[in-house]
């Protein structure tokens, strides 16, 4: 049976299960003096008999999708001649790939070895035996929880309680799941780049002053020969976020400013959600208008000027970036600087200051680290950002700090060496996994410290 | 203090203070120079992509008499479905652009002269036929999908007064294509291809169905997973969860998850669900769980928002009458905080809808024409398609990009409304 049948089937067993627990509930009392004499309401004796058969049974189903094809692979791969088993890793796995199709129908047999078509016969039978028992067990697990859960029904189970306690466990479970995604991600990058570290020293990564993984590829070539040096990437990115900060800075403070202290409420509520909406726009857009519109402008204007700019220049990605993150610099600037108290705001007037020298000497000294946080938050931004250098910057890792030059970021890297085609067992492919657990790495470091500057500034008034 | 004195302070403090306000008027102008950068940006971008985009959505056709003998074609004249399917339909629409240009001879000649029309404009034929096989044996004239190219002269985008090479359309061309126009033989009509087809080589052809079907696709997937989780752990985090470090660690973990860059959860998808559970690539299946572990964090901070804001005489109201706090949550502060936890539900999808970076990742970047079915078939999104025609260096595919970031944002624009709309009602009440 197709899992989506199984699934299906378990569901109506569900709905039988509640309407059985609501029955069972009323069955239950009535020599008692009917529904009064229950403790709960008829509807949880419901909800628990669906519960119980519900959630053990899709537990099971859960589990034996994820484990299904590994088991089969390995009770296959113990039946094959010798030989096979000793081949490398990524071979044994195109051998079994190939009677895994056999096996479904997808190529023919002229393809395949004699061990791989009784292979490929004895996987079909497997399979299929594989999904009766699923289904004979979902299917089981569920009557069987159903009926316990039935037994159990006396007018004085406190169905309530009981279906709540299970409720507050799956909310608990949802929650958790944020836990369980960072775990994820740390594991998965962190076990793909130590790999990595195998065959790339740990050393020649982070101080390596060249990066060009392509090498690596070629078949006459140990891998270790590829140069992985992380240095002109980070230089890279930190040039491009450079730029961007430059723009957005200035320009998200002061429409911040302008907006919070000066404009009037009218002005405010126009301008803030107009400008709010570069936030709402695809990075995918801006890369695209970085790409073909402002790149070739400044190149054309350097070339009027008499300077080179690459076509494909940090100052054109770093210039579009910085339009991006203007309405992130200012609605953190904004939140700050309204957190200052009006107690000083007032007295600094009162002194006869006039409203820029409150600002320049009261405002902006007491919301200094909390500016200071909402930067780096912009800066972790600036630094994981990915579509707009994907289109926009470089392919070539070029150390440089000339912006009207073409560089190259993390992000691009993790994304060219991602796309296309991916070996597992290849530097190359790793790399970008190694790159991913440092990008990871430094924006968790960045928001760790904004959100600790911020929260210590927040708490100076609160 | 002396008069004179006095005197002399005041005159020094009255030039001071002309430079003070003018240095006051000066900032301000700063600030208003800030908020119009910004401005301009914006417009600049908008302007940029609707001036770029807009031609898109017309496509030019051109009037040709097709000859649809059964000779040409190459079928009997009582020829089955298969034949008329299989039929000559090339040479037949090449048959007739010669008979319409007769002095062309050159062999370099004729193929110009064949680029006029869409690699496409045959199976149109085809498809004509087919729905009306009464045209077998009869000449017709028939609208047939002009080439990239030449639509583009004929809207103007190129134009005769550059020099030959520097332009795809050709001299010869031009003066068809001129003498086409003035015979009445072309035609500009709104771009439906654009809105029906897959992906294509050719920019005419292109269109962003499977594109739309994808992110759809993708987008149920994310709100089916994202939203019963998101608001469970909201749920939890605000009614439920204890004060203890179990809890702290989770609050912690939702807050960095915020700010982890969009391409990580690409990372994790391409390492946990692809390589460790085998499901397939470039499907929305996948996709879609990617988005919804990169939108829960803004589901879950904005419904604990929403969950906070309820008032607390609602929840001791219904604790007072003797509900247990799972029923006070079901029944009064869920339904309350329903409209703000729907609005940062919509803005989580918009942010997922516009995303990209991940589903790169996970192959969702390859070239399909055909729509998807379900969810796990293979498929692209808006956003990979606007990025993988961006690539293109063909003027008709800059076009199709704009067009297609235009519907994007219309997408985006209204599920922004609808969260603005909500919150104004909310707010309301």
């Amino acid at each position: 049976m197709e899992t989506t049948t199984v699934f299906l089937v378990l569901v109506l067993l569900t709905f039988i299960s509640f309407f059985a627990g609501r029955k069972r509930s009323h069955a239950v009392t009535s020599g008692l003096g009917g529904v009064r004499s229950l403790h709960s309401l008829p509807k949880h004796y419901g909800y628990m008999a669906a519960l119980w058969a519900l959630l053990p049974a899709l537990l099971i189903l859960v589990l034996w999708l994820v484990l299904e094809n590994s088991i089969l692979a390995r009770i296959v791969m113990n039946e094959l001649p010798g030989g096979v088993r000793e081949l490398p890793v990524n071979e044994q796995g195109l051998y079994f790939n190939q009677i895994v199709s056999y096996a479904r129908g997808a190529i023919d047999a002229a393809q395949l070895d004699a061990a791989q078509i009784a292979a490929a016969d004895h996987y079909r039978d497997l399979s299929s035996s594989s999904r009766t028992i699923k289904a004979l067990l979902v299917f089981l697990v569920a009557i069987l929880g159903a009926a316990l859960a039935l037994r159990r029904i006396r007018p004085a189970l406190r169905a309530r309680n009981h279906v709540e306690g299970i409720f507050k466990w799956i909310l608990f479970a949802c929650s958790f799941l944020a836990v369980l995604t960072t775990l994820g991600i740390v594991l998965s990058v962190l076990f793909e780049a130590i790999r990595f570290f195998h065959a790339i020293p740990l050393m020649d990564f982070l101080f390596g002053l060249e990066w060009s993984p392509q090498m690596a590829i070629r078949a006459d070539q140990v891998a270790a020969s590829g140069s992985f040096g992380f240095v002109p990437l980070l230089v890279g990115t930190l040039l491009i976020s450079t730029v961007a900060m430059v723009i957005a800075v200035p320009v998200g403070l002061m429409s911040a400013i302008y907006l919070s202290e000066y404009a009037t409420r009218r002005f405010r509520a126009i301008t803030k959600p107009v400008l709010e909406i570069l936030a709402g726009v695809p990075t995918v857009v801006y890369g695209f208008f970085a790409a073909l519109t402002v790149a070739p402008f400044i190149r054309d204007l350097g070339a009027t000027l008499g300077l080179h700019v690459a076509s494909e220049s940090a100052l054109a990605a770093g210039l579009v970036m910085g339009i991006m993150i203007i309405p992130f610099v200012m609605s953190l600037s904004d939140d700050i600087i309204n957190a200052v108290p009006d107690t000083l705001r007032e007295a600094s007037l009162g002194m006869g200051a006039t409203m820029n020298e409150t600002i320049r000497k009261v405002l902006l000294p007491a919301a200094l680290p909390g500016i200071v946080g909402g930067i780096l938050l912009a800066v972790s931004r600036a630094i994981g950002e990915t579509m707009i250098v994907v289109m926009a910057a470089g392919l070539s890792a070029r150390l440089t700090i000339n912006p009207l030059e073409a560089v190259t970021t993390i992000t691009v890297q993790i994304v060219t060496l991602l796309v296309g085609d991916q070996e597992f067992d290849n530097p190359k492919t790793l790399a970008a996994f190694a790159l991913g657990l440092v990008l990871f790495f430094v924006t968790l470091l960045l928001n760790v410290i904004a959100l600790y500057v911020v929260r210590k500034y927040r708490e100076q008034y609160e | 203090m002396s008069k004179q004195s006095s005197s002399r302070a005041s005159a020094a403090i009255r030039a001071s203070l002309k430079k003070r306000y003018a240095r006051e008027r000066r900032f301000q102008w700063y600030g208003r120079l800030a908020v119009l950068i910004g401005f301009v940006f914006l417009f600049i971008l908008l302007a940029d992509i609707v001036s770029k985009g807009t031609p898109a959505f017309t496509q030019h056709y051109i009037r040709v008499s097709v000859e649809l003998e059964p000779d040409v074609l190459g079928i009997e004249r009582d020829a089955t479905r298969d034949q008329i399917f299989n039929a000559n339909y090339l040479g037949a629409i090449r048959a007739s652009l010669r008979a319409m240009f007769p002095d062309v001879t050159g062999r370099k000649e004729k193929q110009q002269l064949y680029r006029l029309l869409s690699i496409g404009a045959e199976y149109n034929l085809r498809d004509m036929v087919l729905k009306n096989p009464g045209l077998i044996g009869h000449t017709s004239e028939i609208w047939l999908r002009a080439h990239a190219e030449a639509g583009s002269y004929l809207k103007g985008q190129v134009t005769a007064d550059l020099p030959e090479s520097d332009r795809k359309v050709k001299d010869m061309q031009v003066a068809w294509l001129d003498q086409l126009r003035a015979q009445g033989r072309t035609e500009s009509r709104f771009n439906t291809t654009f809105f029906t087809q897959g992906d294509s080589r050719e920019p005419e052809m292109a269109g962003i169905r499977v594109a739309l079907y994808g992110s759809f696709f993708t987008l149920l997937v994310t709100f089916a997973i994202a939203f019963p989780i998101g608001v469970s752990a909201a749920v939890y985090l605000e009614e439920f969860a204890p004060r203890n470090r179990l809890t702290d660690l989770i609050e912690i973990n939702i807050n960095n998850l915020a700010a982890v860059p969009s391409i990580v959860f690409g990372l994790l998808g391409l390492a946990v669900f692809i390589n460790f559970f085998e499901l397939p690539r470039s499907a929305p299946l996948v996709g879609g769980i990617v988005l919804s572990l990169m939108t829960l964090p803004t589901i879950i901070i904005t419904s604990r928002a929403a969950i906070q804001a309820v008032s607390p005489s609602i929840r001791q109201a219904a604790l007072g009458v003797g509900a247990s706090r799972l029923q006070t949550v079901t029944h009064h502060v869920l339904p309350v905080a329903m409209p703000g936890i729907l609005t940062g539900s919509i803005i989580g999808m918009a942010q997922a809808l516009g995303e990209s970076a991940p589903l790169l990742m996970i192959g969702m970047v390859a070239f399909i024409m055909d729509a998807p079915a379900g969810v796990t078939d293979p498929s692209t999104v808006l956003p990979v398609q606007i990025f993988l025609w961006a690539d293109s260096p063909e003027r008709g595919f800059t076009e199709k990009t704009s067009a297609a970031i235009m519907v994007l944002m219309g997408f985006l624009i209204l599920m922004n409304g609808l969260a603005v709309y909500l919150r104004r009602h909310f707010e309301k009440k």
